[in-house]
């Protein structure tokens, strides 16, 4: 046991962990934001998403102690008054349907889009459908998706 | 996953020291491999340290054609290096397509090399690039690094800080992944250097990466895709599995092997 502390959402949290606590976990079971979903726990969905230092990583996949000092940003905390541009056009756009995948789609999103913006290059329909490599979605075909994602593209 | 104790390293000698300090110790890099391994208890390693800020292990170099790659650059690192990119692009492709991009923001050089699992993409461009893996310990050169599947030359302890190479003239990398996990069905790297062509397999072979001197030397004499017409791949030593069987594998070394030649340009 060890206390991890970090940065989340802009707030200081600090939590005593067993040192196998996963980063999902310490977020939705100590911090109960359970807006990050655990769908497959095998790297594989990315429904666990979130930013740690501006990146995307599947929090399944990484542990709370390797986080400690870090700025970490969940879905809950992408909203600033309005929502987020990526959470408007995935409502505009009809871009979930149970909505379980929708949290890790929406923290690739902005991923994929500010590290394209960051390096200039286009983020075209190819683009995003290679990007969203890491991101399963069992309902909407995925169609809805690129789309939502391509329109706050074009507003972020 | 089982309890285990966590230490954060500082330096490469802190990590070597707590290492070896610790009863059944494992370094952990980006974790991509090492997290979901100790998830399905295929690992139970009493203590992890993580190599993650230890920064004189991380970063790319490149001083004339010599390139060096700290053991903790992630995939994401190598893929966005433009320096990198100019002097070897089939390095940067090769990063650029391993797994996704959370995978990619994680997932490093050295855990990925010294894991070498018979699917992963970097062992064939350290084979086929005649890379020098440099250790807390000493320098191995990549043709005796690799040792078949999920095994290689380094030691008990011993951890990878950074690989070496010179820049090829001409150097590409091929890959048809498997779709659902994105890791190399087969995978070849060809590279076209001072020392001559080298030509690189990953996740074809029974017994992870390997090089072909039938290629190569067809290569040698014309480095064109065309020279690997009358090359024939035997299936024997390949892969047979769900996703393909051997024979399939063999048809594919030979595929991704054109493609990669013609890339190279
Ligand atoms: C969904 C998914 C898809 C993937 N797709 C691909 C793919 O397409 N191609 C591919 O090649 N890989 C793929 N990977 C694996 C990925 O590249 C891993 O990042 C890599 O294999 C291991 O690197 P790591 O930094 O995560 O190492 P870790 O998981 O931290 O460590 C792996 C092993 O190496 C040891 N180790 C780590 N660093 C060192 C060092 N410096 N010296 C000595 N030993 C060390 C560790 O102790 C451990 O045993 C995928 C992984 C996932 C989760
Ligand atoms: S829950 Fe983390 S990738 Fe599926
Ligand atoms: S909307 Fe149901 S999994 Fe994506």
């Amino acid at each position: 046991m060890a206390t991890v502390s970090m940065t989340v959402n802009g707030k200081v949290v600090a939590e005593v962990v067993e040192d196998r606590t996963l980063l999902v976990d310490y977020i939705r079971e100590h911090l109960r934001l359970t807006g990050t979903h655990v769908g497959c726990d095998t790297s594989q969905c990315g429904a666990c998403v979130v930013h740690v230092n501006g990146k995307a990583v599947k929090s399944c996949t990484m542990l709370a102690a390797a986080a400690d000092g870090a700025e970490v940003t969940t879905i809950e905390g992408v909203a600033n008054g309005d929502l987020h541009p990526m959470q408007k056009a995935f409502n505009d756009n009809h871009g979930l349907q149970c909505g379980f995948c929708t949290p890790g789609m929406i923290m690739s999103g902005i991923d994929m889009v500010n590290r394209y913006k960051a390096e200039g290059k286009t983020l075209d329909e190819a683009a995003i459908r290679a990007e969203l490599e890491g991101n399963i979605c069992r309902c909407t075909g995925y169609h809805n998706i690129v789309k939502s994602i391509s329109q706050a593209a074009g507003e972020m | 996953m089982q309890n285990t104790t966590y230490h954060k390293a500082s330096s490469a000698a802190d990590a070597a020291a707590k290492l070896s300090g610790a009863e059944d110790g494992a370094l952990l890099a980006g974790g991509q491999t090492l997290i979901p391994t100790m998830k399905q208890r295929l690992a139970a390693p009493s203590d992890l340290v993580d190599i993650s800020g230890v920064e004189e292990m991380r970063g790319i170099t490149v001083s004339g054609s010599t390139v060096t790659i700290g053991a903790m650059t992630t995939h994401a690192e190598v893929a966005s290096n433009a320096e990198l990119r100019s002097i070897c692009p089939g390095i940067a492709d090769l990063a650029g397509h391993i797994g996704d991009p959370a995978v990619r923001h994680r997932g490093t050089l050295g855990g990925s090399v010294a894991n070498n699992d018979p699917a992963a993409d970097y062992p064939a461009a350290m084979l086929a690039l005649g890379a020098t893996i440099k250790t807390d310990k000493r320098e191995i050169a990549a043709d005796d690094f690799f040792q078949g599947m999920f095994s290689t030359a380094l030691d008990e302890g011993e951890m990878i800080v950074s690989v070496s190479f010179e820049a090829p003239a001409k150097g590409a990398y091929a890959k048809f992944p498997n779709p659902a996990s994105r890791y190399a069905m087969c995978g070849v790297f060809v590279a076209q250097g001072a020392g001559g062509v080298r030509v690189a397999v990953t996740g074809a072979g029974d017994d992870g990466v390997f090089r072909s001197a039938d290629m190569e030397d067809a290569l040698s004499g014309s480095f064109s895709a065309e020279a690997l017409d009358n090359v024939s791949v035997s299936a024997d030593g390949m892969l047979s599995d769900i996703h393909g069987d051997a024979a399939y594998r063999a048809n594919l070394v030979k595929v991704m092997a054109k493609r990669a030649v013609a890339a190279a340009g």
